[in-house]
């Protein structure tokens, strides 16, 4: 098994944090990954991605044009990375701020509406943990046992404490995803 | 104790370099590397083995204070990036010149100039040619993975000893900012000084213990025949390095026609274009040069003897592949392809190259 994974949003939204659980998660299930940030001049506002690759095998190049997953959470990034999911592929998005929905015919496309959800749920940092949620959904390929393994990897000791958020937060998300 | 972790590049190269007992790494803040000095202040090296992390006044600063901690027999270590590596050429040829040992790292960026901070492979020449003045070399290694750029501190530093030479590591951005997992090695103790003193008591400037006779740290022989002397035991040790220690790596080269050569990141991606090529019917290898220099010589012009082309790929305008056509010969066609100034070749785009070489 080999999982392609771009995700695309904006700086700030918890982009850069979501892959590394996930590399984390890939970690404590014995798989390879590598995560790859964009790390041009980017700030608070501006665009921000990362390729993510979760592998049974050594893992060749880290740096990728094609995808077997996107997870689009703004317009520049739907713009831009809409096309390089691979046939057959899956996109998943937030249709918050979203004024140009995909149109491909030949992927599977999911939406969750992150940004709501995580507003309804008062704390909108969760953002990333519920669009993650929504991603293990559609594709199951790391336990969520060793997700919140991964959590707990990537999380300084002193915010142990809201890991049972994130992992409501993960719930949620997961039981929202919608198949379009 | 070992430890499997998920770094970063220029991390793990910051947590080897105290697991392997370093003395003091001076260095000077720049993108896309800053990881390496931030790692070392965040994991406050003095209160865990008494290493040295400091921040110099600038990059010269930080060069000049390496020469001096390794004339004194400690294991030291600077980093930067192009610019930054630049500034330091001076240094490094007269630690060249004088023979210390030591470690540096260069996370390369676009250039010329200032350039940009995104990743590239366009100081192959620098830290292959030279960089500074003078006849002399650096052993450079090319690292492809976070691990390797954990493992070649331990290997830099052996070959640093073993030969008193200054070692590179030539990495990029790609290999300093990702992050895969790294298994990390245990801690080794820093040596104390009675140890330095029995292990390079013969060369290193500790003070003439036993009222020994002096030992000596210079580049400066102001008579030519001396001068030649001292050029000539260089080159032997450059000559030895060549036979002794010259690292690669093959990949699929067993039954290939065409040969992509490629270190670093370009390596990696070229191994995605070996997937890509085969699923066609291109049978694809990858030759993988983990030292630059010394270059290996030996395996391309094997190679060269029974496939159709090589096709040497980097992140610059073509520097790598003078080596390649240098090896080959003329036996049979060497090709570049390269992209620049930060942008990363897509396997794709290698492939697309590959089949170009295959109908010229």
């Amino acid at each position: 098994m080999t999982e392609e994974l771009i995700i695309a949003g904006f700086g700030g939204q918890g982009v850069l944090s979501m892959g590394k659980i996930l590399a984390y998660s890939g970690i404590m299930q014995d798989q390879e990954v590598s995560w790859m940030p964009s790390y041009g001049p980017e700030m608070r506002g501006g665009t921000a991605n990362v390729t993510v690759i979760i592998s049974d095998d050594r893992i060749s190049s880290p740096v990728l044009t094609e995808f077997d997953t996107a997870i689009i959470l703004n317009q520049q990034s739907m713009d831009k990375f809409e096309e390089s999911v691979k046939p057959g592929g899956v996109l998943l998005y937030d249709p918050n701020g979203i004024s140009k929905h995909p149109t491909r015919k030949d992927i599977t496309i999911h939406s969750i509406e992150g940004a709501s959800l995580a507003a309804e749920m008062g704390n909108t940092k969760i953002f990333n943990m519920i669009i993650l949620g929504a991603y293990l959904e559609v594709k199951p390929l790391v336990k969520l046992e060793n997700v919140i393994l991964g959590l707990k990897k990537s999380l300084p000791e002193r915010y142990h404490k809201l890991i049972p958020l994130n992992e409501e937060a993960i719930h949620k998300g997961m039981d929202n995803v919608k198949n379009l | 104790m070992a430890e499997l972790k998920l770094m970063k590049g220029n991390e793990a190269f910051g947590e080897a370099l105290i697991r392997e007992g370093v003395d003091g790494y001076f260095g000077y803040p720049i993108t896309p590397q800053s990881e390496v000095i931030e790692y070392l202040m965040t994991e406050l090296t003095h209160e865990r083995t008494g290493m040295v992390t400091l921040q110099a006044e600038s990059e010269i600063a930080a060069i000049n204070m390496v020469y001096g901690a390794a004339a004194s027999g400690k294991k030291s270590a600077t980093s930067s990036s192009s610019p930054g590596i630049s500034l330091k050429q001076e240094g490094i040829s007269y630690l060249a010149g004088a023979e210390l040992p030591c470690l540096m790292l260069n996370v390369v960026r676009g250039g010329p100039g200032l350039g940009t901070i995104q990743p590239s492979q366009a100081d192959y020449f620098q830290a292959t040619k030279g960089g500074g003045h003078g006849d002399y070399h650096m052993y450079v290694l090319a690292p492809a993975s976070v691990q390797e750029m954990a493992d070649f501190v331990e290997d830099g530093f052996d070959i640093a000893y073993k030969y008193k030479t200054p070692v590179m590591l030539l990495s990029d951005g790609v290999i300093g900012q990702m992050m895969e997992k790294v298994m990390i090695k245990e801690q080794k103790p820093r040596l104390t000084d009675q140890e330095i003193h029995e292990k390079h008591g013969d060369w290193a400037t500790i003070g003439r213990i036993g009222g020994r006779e002096r030992n000596i740290i210079t580049s400066l022989y102001l008579k030519s025949d001396q001068m030649e002397e001292h050029n000539q035991k260089l080159q032997a040790k450059y000559k030895k390095m060549e036979e002794d220690d010259c690292r690669w790596e093959e990949i699929q080269t067993e039954d290939a026609d065409y040969i992509i050569v490629a270190y670093g990141s370009s390596a990696r991606i070229s191994q995605k274009t070996i997937q890509l090529a085969r699923e066609k019917g291109i049978k694809l290898g990858v030759l993988r040069p983990i030292t630059l220099f010394p270059f290996p010589k030996k395996p391309i012009s094997e190679l060269a003897n029974r496939v159709k082309g090589f096709l040497a790929v980097e992140m610059s305008a073509g520097q790598l592949v003078e080596d390649v056509r240098l090896t080959v010969n003329g036996k049979v066609k060497v090709e570049h392809f390269g992209r620049n100034g930060g942008i990363i070749p897509s396997p794709v785009e290698v492939l697309e190259a590959i089949e170009k070489l295959i109908k010229e």
